[in-house]
């Protein structure tokens, strides 16, 4: 009966050690954080700057991110 | 018996409960991190001309991509081949740093993917991005 018990802790530290290594990728987090980036990088939150040089179309959809798109 | 039930007690508790603590969150505020928004936002302003005229695009790899180089003048396209080499390099390096910072550079990949999908979602109209059929122009 103690040689099961031992089995079943060694088990368990074996099948946790497996399980906290593939700690799944989070996607929306990641989306989430590509968005925060994304504003600061094309400065997407401030729309009082011109759209194109070329100006033939300034239709501006305000960018709020994920209604954005197609 | 009572003990083979203990065991299946421990063994579905372990399979149950991890996904729960393996919610983890992406954190994008260190120093380095900032570092590059900062050199990318200022690089931006002088690669958005090549944006909104079609020379650059915003590719399906999460850098942006020379597709028409001919719509830019002579002169021009050295500047240009150097703009975008520089951005790609701060991309490169921004995806890697972010995996970093979060402790598990395993996630590169996954990382310049997402980024990828939203360089391109959140593209200007007008812009052109590499969608599943190729090079589109975003409307």
């Amino acid at each position: 009966m103690k040689k099961n018990w031992i089995s079943v802790i060694f088990a368990a530290f074996v099948l946790s050690a497996c399980v906290t290594i593939n700690i799944y990728f989070p996607a929306a987090a990641a989306e989430k954080a590509a968005d925060k980036i994304i504003d600061e990088v094309w400065q997407t939150m401030k729309e009082d700057k011109p759209v194109s040089q070329a100006g033939d179309k300034q239709t501006l959809t305000p960018n709020t991110g994920k209604e954005e798109a197609k | 018996m009572k003990t083979l039930i203990k065991l299946w007690l421990v063994l579905f508790a372990l399979f149950v409960s991890p996904p729960v603590f393996a919610e983890a969150d992406i954190n994008v505020s260190s120093p380095s991190i900032a570092a590059l928004e900062q050199s990318m936002r200022a690089r931006h302003e002088q690669i958005r001309p090549y944006l909104d005229m079609g020379a650059v695009g915003v590719a399906a790899n999460g850098l942006f991509s020379v597709r028409d180089a001919g719509a830019v003048p002579l002169a021009q396209r050295q500047t240009l081949n150097v703009l975008v080499a520089a951005d790609n390099q701060d991309r490169n390096a921004l995806y890697a740093e972010i995996a970093n910072a979060n402790g598990h550079p395993e996630w590169q990949a996954e990382i310049r993917n997402t980024f990828a999908q939203r360089w391109m979602q959140r593209a200007r109209p007008g812009w052109w991005i590499q969608g599943n059929r190729g090079w589109e122009q975003k409307k």
